[in-house]
């Protein structure tokens, strides 16, 4: 690589100014002369037959356009909606998807009518006066009971409730590590449904065109080129005929990956009335209908020797999957495939995944997805053999590390590479282990529960390598990129992720500024739009906008290079192998004061006198598809003191050491982890989707009842890091938007439970709420 | 039924017809064009909407736009003279206190009448102050420096006590 100038500096972003000064541009901020708004009429019920609906009364009621249903939809839009369900292919069934319920809701807020009228305001009313009919039916909300041998079914034409079913590894693979182990550990562990909430919901503005027959679709979306694939499809369009514009996202998390009915329905809608049509989700919609995550319930069984060494693990993964399959639903499934973490199993890892449906929303990707779900099993399990052997914690782990890389783990995934004891080392050394254990023992003398939990966790990302990515999820994940080198050596670089505020249009100038040796500010990143750049783009999810994308700008970047040495070579009237490149600069070996820079050459490439066979212009396009996923990993250190009184939880310290291989903006690192571990102590004290379990209802529908942190829950954060580089890739960078959330549920768990082990607590779900732990001291001491 | 309100938004005396259920924050976004004040929830916990109403932060969805009669209203597009940012806007840009940045704006104008009431306010009397405002991006750790750093710079110093949020020690990467 060049002499990195850039790469690895802290610049402030440039996306911010429109963003502090309120001139950024979200969904619901673009209008269109002649824009109409759309309310949508949901199911009250989980489960329920729609026997009738009458449309008259809104039709009549102000301002109203069009009161449609299903049946209206049929013609406009066909087919359902898309299911990459192939990451678990040993038993499907995935309930056909249309976006508008017809005759039997199956989750409270499925649509069944849209309200199309002048003035947001009428369309809600007129929405209210539309009337359905309702046979209530009963509902399916448990996953054991759905399980269960006569169980009502969550679809009254499907079977029964299984989603899917897949073991990975058999349960006899791991019988002789079990056979002989000194120590053997069962346990239940709970991972509740969370909504991912970003800040701003969902929402969707769509124009047809009648005359161009050409459709516009403006939205909030993680990955617009999927929802022109999808939603051009089934409205019978060729991508020459549909554009989707995403420009600022508010926050994703996961849950603006998938397409939604509503995507469907509004541009539907707008073809069939001739109008701009807008949606923006309310708080309540977005609780009720925006996928969740987690969801899963896990029995493991963990086998270990009295020394510390770990032989074997069986995992069981049971999958709330809600009342239809999510587009990446069945990517949670890979809980199962890192369920191992960040250790050697000699005697093997066995795991089973069912996916299993319900009356509620469906869950989907969540920041993490299916990461954080492994890393707090298995350092649950791991916790739990060092407290049953009195080892100590850090210990065991650094017993049991994989040291040697690259390592190909149990599922023959293959860990590119790593320095897991080094983490670990220096997270304890920066939260003063040792001191602060002998401050937990004088004040358990004094009958305080102070506790220490270790997550040393790692994660697979970079999604990802063609020929893993593309049978398991049905489409290759490799990412596009477009550097075009204009006249006067100004820059416009097309990316195919989608940025919802990682700050892309930063850190790729970084990389391409270091890689074309021009000034940043000549720089501009563009992406978010259909109609610009490569063919097709693959959006921003499971921590690859970096690895994959930001190594597509670096490729393309190198390709431009590359042609414009040939060019230079015919400028200098030299050969091409004698032509340097540096620092933006060509020259001829050995006469560096005869300089040409890469705007001069962009230039040239525009006029007369090009080398015989040369075409015109500076500019190419990649499409960067990865050798391996990246590896990630770290070790964070939580520190509470738990009120044995209230139960309440006071994070005294938190010490995060991540490794994401190279860095590109330090400052940006820092910021995915702060969000990324809120997210995961929120998740581990309070924050909980909760249903009625006898009637369905969602009661946490508000912003009132769904716990989201505020400044004032959230701990000082201690950030340091290890680099080690991925060889994977030239720039030797991993990813780092999920790290925090992966890592530190079980961060804050294992030191509650650290704390309240004089009581002989061994084990604690989430959310460790106050009232739960209440319960659970209670219980501990009257036993 | 619609109704005459007037109203100062950003030192522009404006003059509207508007129903009387008409929200404040749509009387912003919808009538005024100020799409910088955003809607997060639908029952005033999150704090996007946040505006100055005769110099008091409030969040704009609890509020009747005929109930701003006479008042003057700032919102964030109200708040850098020219291109001059107010300092907590420099200090949300100096210190990342922004990711998506939808909820920018509702904190910088939370911020803004935090520090006109409180201009040097503890670590824990901003976690206190902000309480009113969500945001899922940032784990509010930049959030709080950005608030003690233009606390700093609008003249306010730091109470002795106080403690910055986090401390950096990462490297730079590179070659």
């Amino acid at each position: 690589m060049a002499i990195s100038q850039m790469i690895g500096a802290k610049i402030h972003r440039r996306e911010d100014p429109r963003l502090i000064t309120g001139h950024g541009h979200y969904v619901d901020d673009f209008t269109r002369p002649g824009t109409v708004h759309m309310a949508i009429v949901r199911s009250p019920h989980a489960h329920a037959k729609i026997t009738s609906i009458d449309t008259a009364a809104a039709a009549k009621a102000p301002g109203v356009l069009a009161v449609l249903t299903a049946r209206d939809f049929k013609d406009l839009i066909a087919g359902f909606h898309p299911v990459a369900a192939a990451f678990v292919a040993e038993k499907q069934q995935t309930p056909n998807r249309f976006p508008i319920a017809e005759s039997e809701a199956c989750f409270q807020g499925e649509p069944v009518a849209v309200v199309v009228a002048d003035t947001t305001y009428q369309a809600a009313d007129a929405a209210q006066l539309v009337e359905v009919d309702y046979e209530v039916l009963p509902v399916v909300m448990d996953i054991e009971k759905a399980l269960a041998e006569g169980s009502p079914k969550v679809h009254l034409d499907l079977p029964d409730n299984r989603g899917w079913d897949l073991t990975y590894i058999p349960w006899e693979a791991t019988d002789p590590a079990f056979a002989d182990a000194e120590v053997v550990i069962k346990e239940r562990i709970l991972q509740q449904r969370l909504a991912p909430t970003s800040m701003e919901t969902r929402g969707v503005l769509a124009e047809y065109d009648t005359f161009d027959r050409k459709l516009t679709i403006w939205m909030s979306s993680q990955n617009p080129h999927f929802i022109r694939l999808f939603v051009g499809g089934a409205l019978g369009m060729g991508e020459q005929q549909c554009r989707v514009v995403s420009p600022d996202v508010g926050g994703g998390f996961g849950s603006k990956i998938s397409p939604y009915p509503e995507d469907y329905l509004v541009p539907a809608a707008s073809k069939l009335l001739g109008r701009p049509v807008k949606w923006i989700e309310s708080r309540t919609e977005s609780l009720q209908t925006t996928t969740h995550g987690r969801g899963q319930v896990f029995d493991v069984e963990i086998a270990a020797q009295k020394d510390g060494t770990l032989k074997g693990i069986r995992i069981t993964q049971y999958l709330d999957m809600g009342a239809y399959c999510g587009l990446f639903s069945a990517f949670q499934a890979c809980a199962c495939l890192l369920g191992g973490g960040a250790y050697l199993w000699q005697g093997g890892v066995s795991a089973r995944t069912v996916g299993v449906l319900t009356n509620k929303v469906p869950t989907d990707p969540y920041r993490g997805a299916g990461r954080p779900e492994a890393t707090h099993l298995v350092e649950r399990m791991v916790d739990m053999v060092a407290a049953e052997i009195g080892m100590d914690k850090a210990e065991i782990r650094r017993k049991n590390f994989i040291k040697e890389f690259p390592h190909t783990q149990n599922f023959g995934l293959v860990i590119d590479s790593g320095n897991y004891a080094g983490s670990l080392d220096k997270a304890l050394q920066m939260a003063g282990y040792e001191d602060l254990k002998r401050e937990r023992e004088a004040l358990r003398a004094k009958g305080r529960y102070l506790g220490i939990g270790i997550s040393t966790w790692i994660e697979i990302c970079g999604f990802g390598p063609s020929a893993a990515t593309a049978p398991a999820a049905g489409v290759a994940l490799v990412e596009s990129a477009q550097v075009k080198v204009h006249p006067t050596g100004a820059v416009s670089i097309y990316t195919g992720t989608h940025s919802h505020g990682q700050g892309h249009e930063t850190t790729f100038a970084q990389i391409a500024s270091d890689t074309l040796g021009v000034p940043y500010d000549s720089i501009e990143i563009r992406h978010g739009d259909t109609n610009e750049g490569p063919a097709f783009g693959y959006g921003t999810y499971g921590s690859r906008s970096l690895a994959v994308g930001g190594m597509a700008i670096r490729v393309a970047g190198q390709k431009v290079i590359e042609k414009a040495r040939k060019l230079a070579a015919h400028m200098f009237e030299a050969a091409e192998e004698d032509v340097v490149f540096e620092q933006g600069k060509f020259f001829v070996k050995g006469s560096p004061d005869n300089q040409k820079a890469l705007g001069e050459v962009a230039f040239a490439s525009y006029g007369a006198g090009l080398p015989e066979g040369m075409e015109h212009g500076l500019e190419a396009v990649t499409y960067f598809d990865p050798p391996n996923f990246v590896w990630p990993f770290g070790a964070h250190v939580c520190v509470v003191e738990v009120d044995p009184e209230t139960g309440a939880v006071d994070i005294r310290k938190y010490i995060a050491v991540d490794d994401c291989g190279n860095v590109i903006n330090p400052m940006i690192v820092e910021g995915q982890l702060h969000g990324g571990i809120a997210q995961g102590i929120a998740q581990a004290l309070f924050e909980e989707v909760v249903y009625d379990e006898e009637s369905g209802q969602l009661r946490t529908g508000t912003f009132l009842d769904y716990a989201m942190m505020s400044a004032n829950e959230m701990p000082p954060l201690l950030i340091g890091s290890t680099v080690t580089p991925s060889p994977s890739n030239e720039l030797g960078v991993k990813g780092i938007g999920e790290a925090g959330t992966i890592a530190s549920s079980v961060a804050v768990i294992n030191a509650i439970v650290d704390a309240l082990s004089p009581l002989g607590i061994k084990h604690i779900d989430m959310p460790a709420s106050p009232d739960r732990l209440w319960k659970q001291i209670q219980e501990a001491r009257t036993k | 039924m619609k109704r005459k309100v007037a109203l100062m938004v950003n030192g522009r005396r404006r003059e509207d017809e508007v129903e009387p259920r008409l929200l404040l924050v749509h009387y912003l976004r919808d009538v005024a064009g100020l799409t910088g004040t955003h809607v997060g929830c639908d029952t005033s916990q999150c704090g996007a909407c946040t505006v100055h109403v005769d110099g008091k932060a409030i969040k704009s969805c609890t509020m009747f736009a005929v109930q701003a009669e006479g008042a003057t209203v700032t919102t964030i597009e109200g708040m850098a003279d020219g291109e001059k940012l107010h300092p907590l806007q420099q200090a949300f840009w100096d210190e990342h206190g922004l990711q998506c940045g939808f909820c920018t704006p509702g904190f910088i104008m939370a911020s803004a009448y935090l520090l006109a009431e409180n201009p040097n306010p503890t670590e824990d009397e901003i976690r206190k102050g902000l309480e009113g405002n969500l945001c899922r991006c940032t784990g509010y750790v930049n959030i709080i420096k950005s608030v003690q750093s233009a606390a700093a710079t609008m003249g306010g110093a730091n109470k002795s006590g106080t403690t910055t949020a986090t401390y950096s020690t990462l490297p730079a990467g590179g070659d």
